[in-house]
């Protein structure tokens, strides 16, 4: 890690506390002239990739009277003086697009994407800002696994474009997924690669083991999808997109996981998961595998250890949709989270028809980070939280 | 004793794990799209100096260390303990153990100033200052001429710590040594 590198990551837990001669140099943007042209050249390549597909360009507002409702997200959230209101009304800073997006397409928008702010309180890392940007598309019509092979198109696409201004090799193989498609690996199938146990059938104590090796946890109070998380998150992801498999990914825990990222030059690959346990459906279709198992008809794209993408074979179920806000704000309560307002008006659109298919949302800083051969996203940001 | 969570971890926190005082080295947040987030902390623990990696849920809470680092003048040895003497005008003395004091008992010269590591206002660690002076007690006779980057020879200092000096150094001298590394830096 370079110097520059180590300063950035630190920066924004030591702001608060940083003294007044550091604010002195706080004015400056993180991100160098180079880099800002080169992400806009990158952003307008994710245009032009949309405008060959004929799909349209969309705004929607970031502010709204709902939020997102899911329990692993925290809200920003402000008050408004609305016209008519005596008292300020509550609004949230989306998390995503994905409610008014579906609005439009239930309204027979056809296909959109948007290029979009999110919000994420408590969200900071070098992979994290709380403020970021993301590319949201949605295809209707289009089944999960061409969407998949569209997100492959357009992540080489951008990574290569990357990699030709920066003068730098790529990190993505060249010969892998051109010929042969995608990478795509079930859950139950990496958690047996990696981890040697099977997420659907391992008792709640074998998951608690596993986390207390692999993880360096005391996990004795650890709930079944706190467990799971911890080893999707810690022990799984790093080894995805890596360029390692089987006997290589397997037992990299601890040890395994400095070899993450740039290292991978050349060698990483676009790793898709699939079929995650229902209980993390979120918004997607359940379906059931070969296993006979519920699994979320979703899935997830990986580029050296870094997730990038989530999609979904959407829920156009209205009630369906009504019962899983309500599931989360139960769940919320339950957790002493705040309850968030539910959107009635997505509810309403899905009642009206929104029309089957498949949506994705990209973390664009992320996947220009990588693009660029950078490690840490404030090298792709201009002012990142602890600046703005 | 107040308790930090994980929103609150940053370097140099000290904090309580498995009963040890540790220092927070580094803390990243690992943060899933979906689903949980989670710390994985880097401490260094400050009694053996040791440095663990733990993960923490998100919002999970941990003890605070009551730990302080303060100057101290290293006054003399019992034999069994050494002393030392706060430098804030207090004038008040600390005991330090061999365990406490560790690998630094090489480095020890009255009236320095050393930083002592204070846990419920017991010494556990001692650090010396990055340089430090002392006189070469005992190395082979100095080469005359041998002034510029030839070898180097063994010199045993005041304080007991062998370090490797230039052929020209003379017993009786005082040289500067970074402690860090056990190296000569110059003649003082």
């Amino acid at each position: 890690m370079s110097d520059a590198d180590s300063s950035a990551a630190a920066s924004p837990l030591s702001a608060a506390a940083a003294p007044g001669a550091a604010l002195a140099e706080d004015w400056a943007p993180t991100a160098t002239r180079e880099r800002l042209v080169q992400r806009a050249r990158l952003i307008s390549e994710v245009r032009t990739f949309f405008a060959e597909r004929e799909v349209l360009e969309v705004e929607t507002p970031v502010l709204g009277q709902a939020g997102s409702t899911d329990v692993g997200l925290a809200s920003l959230s402000l008050t408004a003086q609305l016209p008519g209101e005596r008292e300020r009304v509550p609004l949230w800073l989306q998390t995503s697009p994905e409610f008014h997006m579906k609005r439009l397409l239930a309204a027979g928008s056809g296909p959109i994407f948007q290029i979009a702010r999110a919000f994420r309180d408590g969200e900071v890392s070098r992979r994290h800002n709380p403020e970021f940007c993301m590319l949201e598309w949605y295809r209707p019509g289009m089944c999960l696994e061409a969407l998949m092979t569209e997100t492959c198109e357009l992540i080489r696409r951008v990574m290569a474009l990357g990699a030709q201004l920066t003068g730098k090799p790529s990190l993505l193989s060249e010969s892998q997924d051109a010929q042969i498609g995608p990478a795509i690996t079930p859950y139950r199938a990496l958690f047996r690669r990696v981890l040697a146990l099977d997420p659907f059938t391992a008792s709640l104590e074998e998951l608690r083991a596993a986390c207390a090796r692999e993880c360096e946890v005391a996990a004795d109070d650890w709930s079944h999808e706190t467990c799971l998380d911890a080893l999707m998150s810690l022990v799984i992801e790093p080894t995805l997109g890596s360029g390692s498999q089987g006997a290589e990914a397997q037992g990299a825990g601890a040890q395994g996981r400095g070899a993450q990222g740039i290292e991978a030059q050349g060698k990483a690959t676009v790793e898709l998961v699939t079929e995650y346990p229902a209980a993390q459906a979120a918004l997607a279709r359940k379906h059931q595998d070969s296993e006979g198992d519920w699994v979320a008809s979703r899935f997830e794209a990986y580029v050296a250890g870094i997730e990038l993408a989530n999609g979904y074979d959407e829920l156009t179920d209205a009630s369906e949709q009504a019962a899983r806000f309500a599931e989360d704000n139960a769940a919320r309560v339950a957790q002493g989270l705040p309850e968030v307002a539910a959107d009635q008006r997505l509810v309403a659109a899905l009642q009206a028809g929104m029309p089957a298919g498949s949506g994705v949302a990209l973390g664009l800083d992320r996947l220009i980070m990588l693009a660029l051969g950078e490690r840490d996203i404030s090298a792709v940001i201009a002012f990142p939280a602890s600046r703005a | 004793m107040a308790n930090y969570s994980t929103n609150e971890f940053k370097s140099g926190l000290k904090v309580m794990l498995d009963n040890d005082p540790c220092a927070i080295v580094d803390n990243e947040l690992v943060k899933p799209g979906k689903g949980q987030a989670f710390n994985r902390v880097k401490l260094r623990n400050l009694k053996t100096g040791r440095v663990w990696e733990r993960t923490f849920k998100s919002g999970e809470s941990i003890e605070a260390a009551d730990v302080m680092e303060v100057d101290m003048e290293y006054l003399y040895t019992d034999g069994e303990m050494w002393h030392f003497m706060r430098t804030d005008g207090s004038f008040e003395q600390y005991a330090v153990d061999g365990k406490a004091l560790g690998d630094t008992v090489k480095w020890l010269k009255e009236q320095v100033v050393y930083t002592i590591t204070l846990w419920n206002d017991n010494a556990i660690a001692v650090t010396a200052p990055n340089f430090i002076e002392l006189e070469v007690v005992e190395t082979d006779p100095g080469l005359k001429g041998d002034t510029a980057n030839g070898g180097s020879k063994p010199a045993t200092l005041s304080s007991g710590a062998v370090v490797r000096v230039p052929l020209f150094i003379n017993q009786g001298e005082v040289l500067k040594v970074d402690t860090r590394s056990a190296e000569y830096v110059s003649r003082a």
